[in-house]
């Protein structure tokens, strides 16, 4: 059996990829390609100590957050299409207007 | 009707001109020129009417009880006042109307004449614009001669006295677009203005001395005061009313308005410059003949003044060129004759040359209308003559006038010239031969225009030659019956000592006060003896003139060309009218535009400069200290904290910088943060976290 550590290790490495990606990339596509990947890695994190705690409430979590993902992607690129409409872009460092 | 309706009635014939006039004036543009003609002939009609009913009944009354007085209203009911002998009294002006022998005799001549010439102007205006503005003056000055001379005080007096003034300076520039018309008229009333300031002086010291101007109150006011012939006051009230008397009816030195005058329409220069509103000084101081007989020394300037003036404006009429300035000089030469009169105590004789003057001066004017009228406006003698065949009615009319204005008898002029000359030769001999000289000329002067006009060569260029035509009925008419009136208006007046009796001197004697004193002064009825002689000799020297006159300008045309040039100064002198309009413009007219100019200076200089401009920029000044505070301490102050403000929120500001990828990190870091604490409270490491 795979000790718990390395789905933890797995789990974490995603999320930094995710977080670095979400915070350094300029695209949204990127971006919210990105957010997917930390939610997979919640995923992990959840699946993986469902199994060792030998119950099913973490799988059952995990898969409401891939119905969630899913919701949230289609809104996301929704939003984007949207702006690309309007702007004629769909580069990060231009949405600068969120703040009114 | 009442038996006396038309004397109860006297206060509505000043009204039908004013009626006359309200409607020409406000609705008269829309007015065809016949309906003008009839409201503005009618209204003059209805005058006539009442004017003359009112005399006849006047008349027929007992000639102690000869005075009706019509109260309207109290006009100025100004209340207790002291008066200089130390009196107390209740000065009341009314809006009344007095009718006496001598304001009859004026309200006849005014309405009379000026009736027939209202007939005369619709046939002379008929082809000029302003047909309704024209009639609308004249019944505006119809009225207002009327109330001057139906006044019952001398404050209404005024009031009519100041209407003939406007009425006759918008009728002298009647063709305003003109520009000596314009002049003429401005000069008139600026002239006149100066004799009325001399009147309303006079109006108020006599207020001031008796406090009363009503006529009927006058004379007893004077004898209540305790005034002494020769006082100071009354003479200084009839001088400064004989002031106004000479502006009005231009004698020296205030006579230059009138020769100026005649650029307004003919029948102007008839009804007002020559039988009506010129004899309103005249008929002033024989209404005031109370006052004057306190004050010889007036009495002594009016006679001197006008007996001077006969004789000026007559040299100036002997050289006169254009037919109605001829006639202006002799209308002035002979108002001067009637002053001449009054001078001398004789105000009956003056206001019966008023009258007889009236007639005879009007159809000269008229005659001379009708003259230029048939010559398409030609105004020069030198280019007339020959006219007698051409222009039967009016010539032969102009002749019965002229024949009049020099004294021969029977006509009117020679009955009330020689009831001139007779008193003045028993009061001031001296005078009387100037007014005797004065007769001859005026012959000579008449007649020079006659000739020139009637008889002789004909001096008419050829193309108006063949557009001579004798006027229309409705001025011949009026010619005619003027004509008439100037043979007979002196038969009523005719003196005692050729068989007459002289109604009309007893008809005005009730007005004429007889003070003790005066009358020593001025001797009463002359001898026969002499009044023959006074006759002979002056009816002797107005057909010696005629003569000259004939010699002159029909016989030996070369004579005034020869006299002309040998006297040289003398006659450019007389032609130039003794310079005196340059005159009065060196001393008088161009000192007051001086004084203009130096006061307009000063409005710019000083009041504008200093005071309106001065005041400008200190309140600048002060502004701009308050601007200064204002801008610099108040708002600064505003200013100052929202900069305060601006620097502590910098941090703030940065962090919502509206991107998403900043939010995005602050995020994070917000999650690190609370992981980090979270840690560090509950002790957890990774290491105990992942046993």
């Amino acid at each position: 059996m795979v000790p718990i550590g390395h789905y933890i290790f797995l789990s974490v490495a995603l999320l930094a990829i995710g977080i670095v990606g979400v915070v350094t990339r300029r695209n949204v596509i990127i971006i919210l390609m990105s957010i997917e990947l930390i939610l997979n890695a919640v995923n992990i994190n959840l699946v993986a100590f469902s199994r060792l705690v030998g119950s099913v409430e973490g799988q059952i979590f995990a898969i409401f957050i891939i119905t969630d993902a899913a919701a949230e992607a289609a809104v996301g690129l929704g939003i984007i299409i949207a702006f690309f409409r309007n702007r004629e872009t769909v580069l990060a460092d231009e949405m600068d207007i969120l703040k009114w | 009707m009442p038996s006396e309706f038309f004397l109860a009635s006297i206060w509505l014939i000043p009204l039908f001109p004013l009626a006359g006039a309200a409607t020409m004036l406000l609705i008269g543009r829309r007015l065809s020129n016949k309906a003008v003609s009839w409201v503005g002939v009618g209204s003059v009609g209805l005058s006539v009417l009442f004017a003359f009913g009112a005399i006849m009944q006047l008349i027929a009354r007992a000639p102690a009880a000869r005075i009706v007085e019509i109260v309207l209203f109290d006009w100025v009911p100004a209340g207790v006042m002291h008066t200089i002998p130390g009196r107390v009294v209740n000065f009341n002006a009314q809006w009344g109307m007095l009718l006496d022998p001598l304001s009859a005799v004026m309200i006849g001549v005014v309405t009379g004449v000026g009736f027939l010439i209202h007939v005369y102007s619709t046939g002379y205006m008929a082809h000029e614009g302003g047909y309704y503005r024209f009639f609308g003056y004249l019944n505006l000055f119809m009225f207002s001669m009327l109330v001057l001379v139906l006044a019952n005080n001398l404050l209404l007096l005024f009031v009519g006295w100041e209407g003939v003034g406007l009425c006759s300076y918008l009728l002298i520039g009647f063709y305003f677009l003109r520009k000596s018309a314009s002049d003429a008229g401005k000069k008139a009333f600026v002239v006149n203005r100066i004799g009325d300031a001399g009147f309303i002086l006079g109006l108020f010291l006599l207020l001031n001395a008796i406090g009363t101007l009503r006529f009927t109150e006058i004379g007893p006011a004077i004898e209540a005061g305790g005034f002494a012939v020769g006082n100071g006051v009354m003479t200084a009230i009839a001088l400064l009313l004989f002031v106004g008397a000479t502006g009005k009816s231009a004698q020296i030195p205030l006579y230059v308005w009138l020769p100026d005058a005649m650029e307004g329409p003919t029948p102007v220069s008839a009804l007002i410059h020559a039988a009506t509103m010129v004899t309103a000084g005249v008929y002033m101081i024989t209404r005031m003949n109370v006052v004057f007989q306190f004050a010889p020394i007036a009495l002594g300037a009016v006679a001197t003044i006008g007996a001077v003036t006969a004789i000026y404006a007559a040299s100036m009429g002997l050289v006169q060129n254009d037919i109605k300035r001829v006639l202006a000089y002799s209308t002035i030469s002979q108002l001067g004759y009637m002053f001449l009169a009054l001078g001398v105590g004789a105000f009956t004789a003056g206001i019966f040359h008023l009258m007889t003057h009236a007639f005879f001066k009007a159809l000269l004017f008229l005659g001379s209308g009708s003259v230029i009228h048939a010559l398409s406006g030609e105004q020069d003698m030198r280019k007339m003559g020959a006219l007698w065949g051409k222009i039967p009615i009016t010539a032969k009319t102009f002749m019965v006038a002229t024949i009049a204005i020099s004294g021969i008898p029977p006509l009117a002029g020679f009955v009330s010239k020689d009831a001139i000359l007779a008193a003045s030769f028993n009061a001031r001999p001296l005078l009387w031969g100037i007014g005797f000289v004065t007769a001859g000329m005026t012959a000579f002067y008449m007649f020079r225009l006659v000739f020139l006009t009637f008889f002789g060569e004909s001096r008419v260029p050829p193309d108006v030659e063949h557009h001579i035509h004798e006027s229309p009925r409705s001025m011949t008419w009026p010619l005619i019956i003027l004509a008439i009136l100037s043979v007979v208006g002196g038969w009523i007046g005719w003196p005692e000592s050729l068989g007459g009796s002289d109604h009309f001197a007893r008809f005005l004697d009730p007005v004429i006060a007889r003070h003790a004193e005066v009358i020593a002064a001025v001797p009463e009825a002359t001898q026969h003896a002499t009044d023959y002689e006074l006759m002979a000799v002056s009816v002797a020297v107005g057909l010696i003139s005629i003569f000259l006159a004939w010699l002159f300008y029909l016989r030996r045309t070369s004579v005034p060309g020869t006299l002309a040039e040998k006297s040289g100064g003398l006659y450019r002198l007389l032609y130039n009218k003794y310079y005196v309009d340059q005159i009065y413009d060196a001393m008088f007219v161009n000192r007051t535009k001086d004084l203009g100019t130096t006061l307009g200076a000063f409005d710019v200089g000083i009041i504008d400069g200093l005071g309106v401009n001065g005041a400008g920029w200190v309140t600048r000044a002060t502004s701009n200290v308050s601007m200064f505070w204002d801008k610099w301490i108040i708002d600064g102050l505003l200013n100052l904290t929202a900069r305060i403000v601006w620097i502590f929120s910098y941090p703030v500001r940065m962090i919502q910088s509206g991107r998403v990828s900043n939010y995005a990190l602050l995020i994070v870091l917000g999650v690190l943060l609370f992981l980090g604490y979270y840690l560090r409270v509950t002790g957890v490491t990774l290491h105990n976290m992942l046993r």
